[in-house]
């Protein structure tokens, strides 16, 4: 196996007596995208700080690059000035977008040719070429956002490494840059660690997705296989399972696990992890795979298009709360335990529904992801 | 008018030349303390913050007396024949310009994006292009330090005239000039005096100023 570019190795920083980040290993390859993704909290920025060599003092531990242990104090500028750091705030020099572009290229003595060379290349990449004379004071922050990140693609570093560079954006702009930077780093292959908060853009940006909670990884794996089979209850938050019901295992029955949930049975795909009757389980469930349909006495409201056949749930409840999302309705529904459908905007233009109204709620057998569930001793 | 020509020239030059000296002096001396006090955490940061707070308003004939003590031909230093001389004065105004430019670093390095370093060295900046970036980010502020400390050395009198001694032809600059005209009752040789330091100070303080508010070129 080849060395990876860059490696964590038994890493532990500590704020005082708080474990900010404890990490036994991390690896990154050439050319990947690492998205690294977890609550606010969790070590990220730690974990983004570590990597780029800008922790004075770490409590254990090592970063390697190209299998060669760093020290913070004799490696420092050497290494910085093969990265480049992109962080949440656009941080700009108080001169013109061109200056600031160049900066890192000045920082590594570049030929005055060379730094116009690749500013101008960067500027024009990242759509800014018509701002390279504007001061960096007059920019809104989607662009002080690209400069920011032209500035870093400009020394061409050899790990790109951002943290949260979109959270302070509005949602067009993010979407936007969002996509841009995925074009850029898929031309420019680039090794890059990017850190978010923000689900999506870690499944769009990410070969490789590490869920961080409370310092230490909890799960390192391809972006599908993060979102679809979660690991543990955190991981499941992180990725947007917004259900996660207490269960326990009766049997297999046509190749699927049966499972209690509440006063329900309801049929699941088991997954690889083996499973053992009584075995106390968590069900997670995404809102956007609850099929909801009305039925309130009214025969209008049918089941949804696709009839549920064998590999369906169906379950019936109350509709205990509507929350508008815009075109949408989140439609919480009790069957004993809470289920979140998306609802759209055509059922409720039809008066089903209200808050009270008998509900039929749906979900695919493979749809519901089964995780481990540690029985808590109760005091 | 009882001052030739000659002599008014040679006192504001001398003027000029000792403000300088101890501006100078203190922004070598300031600049990178105050950075450094800004940039830096370790144990007795406060204490040595409130000294230098504590400086920055140190009454001139406090200066005057002490610096005077330390000269004094019997004093510690005494052998350096230094009391009486320009240099006594240029020590003295850097006594009490230094804690000024370097108080007012700190809070011009503090007031900078705490993020900002960590982002530049991200960049790959070293320890001197870094410092570099930072002074040039805070030049608004730093140069009103350098305002604040020259008007702080060219308007001082009580120091110099102690440990300088008004020495006609010697340590003789515009302030303890118009101070002595003025008790001698010569109110428009004092005037005149009184003027060239004003023009003194604008002019300084103009191309300061102009040197501040010039936007960054593109």
């Amino acid at each position: 196996m080849s060395v990876p570019l860059l490696q964590l190795k038994d890493l532990q920083v500590c704020y005082g007596s708080r474990v900010a980040l404890d990490v036994p290993e991390l690896a990154v390859s050439e050319h990947e995208t690492l998205a690294v993704i977890g609550p606010n909290g969790a070590g990220k920025t730690t974990l983004l700080h570590a990597l780029a060599l800008l922790l004075p003092k770490v409590d254990r531990g090592a970063l390697l690059f190209r299998g060669k242990p760093l020290d913070y104090k004799h490696d420092g500028l050497a290494y910085r000035r093969r990265v480049a750091v992109v962080f949440q705030e656009p941080l700009l020099c108080d001169a013109s977008v061109y200056d600031n572009v160049a900066l890192g290229l000045r920082f590594r003595g570049r030929s005055r040719a060379e730094i116009l060379d690749r500013a101008n290349l960067w500027l024009e990449r990242l759509g800014i070429e018509h701002l390279r004379r504007c001061s960096s004071r007059t920019l809104s922050g989607g662009e002080a956002q690209r400069v920011s990140l032209a500035r870093a693609f400009a020394v061409e570093p050899e790990v790109l490494l951002l943290d949260e560079p979109f959270s302070a954006l509005d949602a067009p702009t993010r979407a936007q840059l969002v996509d841009d930077l995925r074009g850029l780093l898929s031309s420019a292959r680039t090794t890059t660690v990017f850190v978010t908060h923000h689900r999506g853009e870690a499944l769009m940006l990410g070969d490789r997705i590490v869920v961080l909670a409370e310092g230490r990884v909890q799960q390192m794996d391809e972006p599908s296989r993060v979102f679809t089979a979660p690991i543990n209850e955190a991981v499941a938050n992180i990725v947007g399972m917004e259900m996660i019901v207490p269960a326990t295992i009766l049997g297999q029955r046509d190749g699927m696990l049966q499972v209690q949930v509440n006063d329900h049975t309801v049929s699941v795909v088991s997954g690889e992890i083996p499973w053992v009757e009584g075995e106390p389980a968590l069900v997670c469930l995404r809102p956007e795979d609850i099929h909801f349909a009305c039925v309130a006495g009214n025969d209008r409201a049918g089941p949804p298009a696709q009839s549920p056949g064998e590999s369906w749930n169906r379950l019936t409840g109350r509709i205990a709360g509507i929350t508008p999302l815009g075109g949408q309705f989140r439609v919480k529904v009790d069957c004993g335990f809470p289920l979140v459908a998306l609802v759209n905007r055509p059922l409720f233009l039809e008066g089903f529904l209200k808050v009270g109204n008998e509900a039929d709620v749906h979900f695919r057998a493979d749809a519901a992801h089964l995780i481990r569930r540690h029985e808590r001793t109760s005091g | 008018m009882m001052f030739h020509n000659r002599e008014v020239w040679a006192i504001t030059w001398l003027t000029l030349e000792v403000t300088f000296a101890a501006t100078l002096l203190s922004l070598i001396l300031g600049i990178p303390l105050g950075t450094w006090l800004a940039l830096t955490a370790f144990p007795g940061r406060k204490f040595l913050m409130a000294l230098v707070n504590t400086g920055m308003g140190l009454p001139p004939v406090v200066v005057g007396l002490f610096v005077c003590l330390m000269l004094w031909r019997s004093g510690p230093l005494g052998s350096l024949h230094l009391i009486y001389t320009p240099t006594a004065i240029v020590i003295a105004q850097f006594v009490i310009a230094c804690p000024i430019i370097t108080g007012l670093t700190v809070s011009a390095i503090e007031q900078l994006n705490p993020r900002l370093r960590l982002q530049l060295l991200g960049l790959g900046a070293s320890r001197s292009q870094l410092l570099w970036t930072l002074w040039r980010e805070a030049r608004l502020p730093l140069l009103a330090a350098v305002m604040a400390g020259y008007g702080g050395v060219i308007s001082e009198v009580g120091a110099s005239m102690m440990v300088g001694g008004n020495v006609r032809g010697h340590t003789r600059v515009l302030t303890t000039a118009t101070v002595l005209e003025t008790s001698k009752g010569n109110f428009a040789a004092a005037m005149a005096l009184g003027m060239l330091l004003l023009l003194l100070a604008f002019i300084v303080n103009g191309m300061l100023t102009h040197l501040q508010q010039r936007r960054s070129p593109s």
